[in-house]
């Protein structure tokens, strides 16, 4: 090396910010320009190792790179301009903050001497988005550019993951202003050390309260995805024979084929999957936080059980539920420490218990098993998900949009794999689902990929229909199309003598037509019979985006549906039966 | 239950935001509040007073550790500490009054820091029960303002909060 090479290279603060993404392993920048960050994208057009993909709104970048970083686990990246182009953004972020997904949010600014004065585009961005996100920065110097891009993805991927938000005011990203650039290889700050290992002590004790355990579950969460904990996770829980439950975030966690799998718990959870955590003397939560959809009534909750906790952020344990047994740690090596004692433990499992408390898991089994009505004459949404299960080989990437078709996807698309299933949980955001399905096929064109949606969340972001186009795409949409906002329409139903207080949607536009006009292929099943056929023709046109409009039986509800205020085993199981 | 809680804190513009921010979003109690840099120059000390049970507590520690900029936290009132506060108050002073707001003002050892013809500002300083006790003992006379520092707040021996 001469000693040339060996000087920092000088780049302006826009050409340093892309470098440093590069540098980082970015390869894909969701977003939308405009005049704050016109000089981020000039930098970012004479350069070929990042790659921007041009959305229609910004909401719809937030959620392309959160699917993103939900599929691959690597934070997804955003760029928007200052003021709506930031704002636009903003549900986007707090998808992400609730779901705990890594992302780094780049905004313009107005230039720093008109920061506070009310210029053109300017909106507090760290002011709106401080609520929702792990941590957000400004730039005050343009050569702190690649360090603080460093200690962004540094913050938004350790620990527990986040979303975190640079903004960037135009003046640090002056073309002709350029410095030397050196990407930090790797960063610490005092105020900030996640505990990753968990207290050996700890998981002594959870594992011998596991050992002893007459009626164990174990109730596993979105942070086994993000942990990347599947495989310890099933093979602790074959070893100590435990039925396994996952919520909504962590479905796929533990594969759902497997014998010892109990379903989803929860709201919408399975019947054996509630009476199991009521009638449980050991709850094992690993990467889970007792959230309310989970719990129900918190006075209720499971009284006969020792609660052993995992999770690596501390405020998550004894939050709405008091746990005996906290462990705070990354899932991963906490349950690789629980598999290593287990191998030097001498304990036995209590067979005799176990074999006891199977034997009326079985029978809660066959009390409800998932049934819905499958006559021919109507075509119902869980059959339509069985159908796309089928057709997929159970193999796909799943996103879903928020309602009555998101529970469908989750319970009747059986997830054998981790990172598979993609849906905001925590914000409930509907118009998730399509630019999720985005991120993720844009990643992985080789994998099916299909978005379970209704008629009411995609147009919170049909425009994508038209990226979807220009990048080449090929989504498969399922839209389960019953005419009504089908989750307020069922709580309508339920608690409101069937008030339809705007749940119906009229004047839908023909979604067929719809997709033909953005370019793609619309294909509309109305009669059960044509279902297959459709599905067939659908997963054919491999490199295609399809969109099914499906209609659907608009009588039907989810269920089981736990009762609002009652323990975790209090359920409506049909429009007539409740426990 | 009333806790006081220091906090080290990077002394980053935004960061006493997020402190502030997280009580309002959570629903917690300030009572008070006080910040200034220590004598290294990139960490504030913040004092701040709050009010919940055990788990309320326990939340607010946790929640409060989570935001990056937090260094370290303690909670004053889980063990020995010392806790002052400082006010001034201008009253209205008639001539015949003015020897006993004097008086009254010795008894608190407080300090008369500016008079006028018809006024006099004292100083106090001392616990929060203190400085209620004072403006409690100034029954009779008329208070024209007042203004509280906020808790302060460092524990007693050879305990510390520092990096």
């Amino acid at each position: 090396m001469t000693s040339q090479n060996t000087q920092p290279e000088l780049l302006s603060g826009g050409a340093m910010l892309i470098r440093a993404l590069a540098d980082e392993g970015v390869e894909y920048v969701y977003g939308y320009p405009g005049g704050a960050v016109l000089h981020i994208y000039d930098a970012m057009f004479q350069q070929h190792q990042v790659k921007h993909v041009l959305v229609r709104h910004e909401q719809a970048a937030t959620h392309m790179a959160d699917a993103y970083a939900r599929a691959s686990g690597k934070a997804g990246v955003v760029l928007v301009t200052s003021g709506p182009g930031a704002t636009n953004a903003v549900t986007g972020i707090a998808t992400a903050y609730m779901d705990s997904i890594p992302m780094v949010v780049i905004c313009g600014q107005v230039m720093s001497h008109l920061i506070g004065d009310d210029a053109f585009q300017e909106t507090d961005m760290l002011g709106i988005s401080r609520p929702i996100v792990k941590h957000n920065m400004s730039v005050r110097r343009p050569e702190d550019i690649p360090y603080l891009v460093k200690k962004a993805f540094y913050i938004a991927q350790s620990g527990r993951p986040g979303p975190v938000v640079l903004d960037i005011p135009k003046d640090m990203t002056i073309p002709s202003q350029k410095f030397p650039y050196d990407y930090p290889k790797d960063i610490k700050l005092r105020s900030y050390n996640p505990n990753a290992k968990g207290h050996p002590g700890q998981i002594k004790k959870a594992l011998a309260t596991l050992l002893a355990a007459k009626r164990p579950v174990l109730y596993a969460g979105g942070g086994v995805i993000l942990g990347r904990a599947s495989d310890e996770l099933t093979v602790l829980a074959r070893k100590l024979n435990l039925p396994v439950t996952n919520t909504l975030m962590g479905l796929g966690a533990y594969p759902a084929s497997d014998p010892q799998f109990i379903g989803m718990l929860g709201m919408h959870g399975t019947y054996e999957a509630n009476q199991v955590m009521h009638n449980a003397d050991v709850i094992f939560a690993v990467g889970a936080r007792f959230d309310d959809r989970v719990t129900n009534a918190t006075k209720k909750f499971c009284p006969d059980a020792t609660i052993i906790h995992i999770d690596i952020d501390p405020a998550s344990i004894s939050k709405t539920i008091n746990a005996h047994i906290p462990i705070v740690g990354l899932v991963k090596p906490v349950l690789q420490e629980m598999l290593h004692q287990l191998e030097k433990n001498k304990g036995e499992l209590d067979q005799d218990a176990l074999g006891n408390w199977w034997h009326q898991i079985q029978q809660w089994r066959e009390v409800h098993g998932g049934r819905y009505d499958t006559s021919p004459s109507h075509l119902k949404p869980q059959a339509v998900i069985e159908a796309v299960h089928r057709h997929t080989k159970g193999d796909a990437y799943v996103t879903s949009d928020v309602g009555q078709h998101q529970m469908f996807a989750a319970q009747y698309y059986k997830f054998d794999k981790p990172n598979r299933w993609i849906n905001s949980g925590g914000l409930g955001t509907m118009g998730f689902g399509l630019p999720a399905a985005m991120g993720v096929k844009l990643h992985y064109p080789e994998a099916e990929v299909v978005c379970v949606t209704g008629e009411g969340s995609i147009q919170m972001n049909i425009q994508e229909l038209s990226t979807c186009k220009q990048y080449g795409l090929g989504v498969k949409i399922i839209n389960l199309n019953n005419g009504y906002l089908g989750m307020v329409k069922q709580w309508q139903d339920m608690n409101y003598d069937s008030r339809y207080s705007s749940s119906y949607m009229d004047s839908l536009p023909d979604f067929v037509q719809l997709a033909e006009a953005y370019g793609h292929v619309g294909i509309r099943v109305t009669k059960a019979e044509e279902l297959e056929p459709a599905l067939e023709r659908a997963f054919a046109l491999k490199d295609k985006l399809v969109f099914l409009d499906i209609h659907v039986d608009p009588t039907e509800h989810v269920y089981p549906m736990q009762i609002p205020g009652g323990a975790m085993n209090e359920m409506f199981l049909s429009k007539t039966e409740r426990t | 239950m009333r806790h006081i809680l220091s906090v080290l804190l990077e002394n980053e513009s935004g960061a006493l935001a997020r402190v502030v921010g997280l009580f309002a979003q959570r629903g917690y109690n300030i009572d008070s509040l006080t910040v200034a840099a220590t004598e290294d120059p990139t960490i504030s000390r913040l004092t701040l007073v709050t009010r919940g049970d055990d788990q309320v507590i326990e939340q607010i520690t946790k929640q409060l550790h989570k935001l990056i900029e937090v260094v370290k936290l303690a909670d004053l009132s889980e063990s020995a500490h010392i806790e002052r506060e400082l006010m001034m108050v201008k009253v209205k002073t008639t001539a015949e009054q003015r020897e006993e707001v004097k008086r009254c003002a010795d008894i608190f050892r407080g300090q008369i820091i500016d008079i006028t013809a018809s006024t006099y500002t004292i100083q106090v300083v001392g616990t929060s029960d203190k400085l209620e006790a004072f403006i409690q003992a100034l029954n009779g006379t008329q208070i024209l303002e007042t203004v509280r520092s906020g808790v302060s707040g460092i524990s007693r021996g050879e305990r510390t909060l520092s990096l």
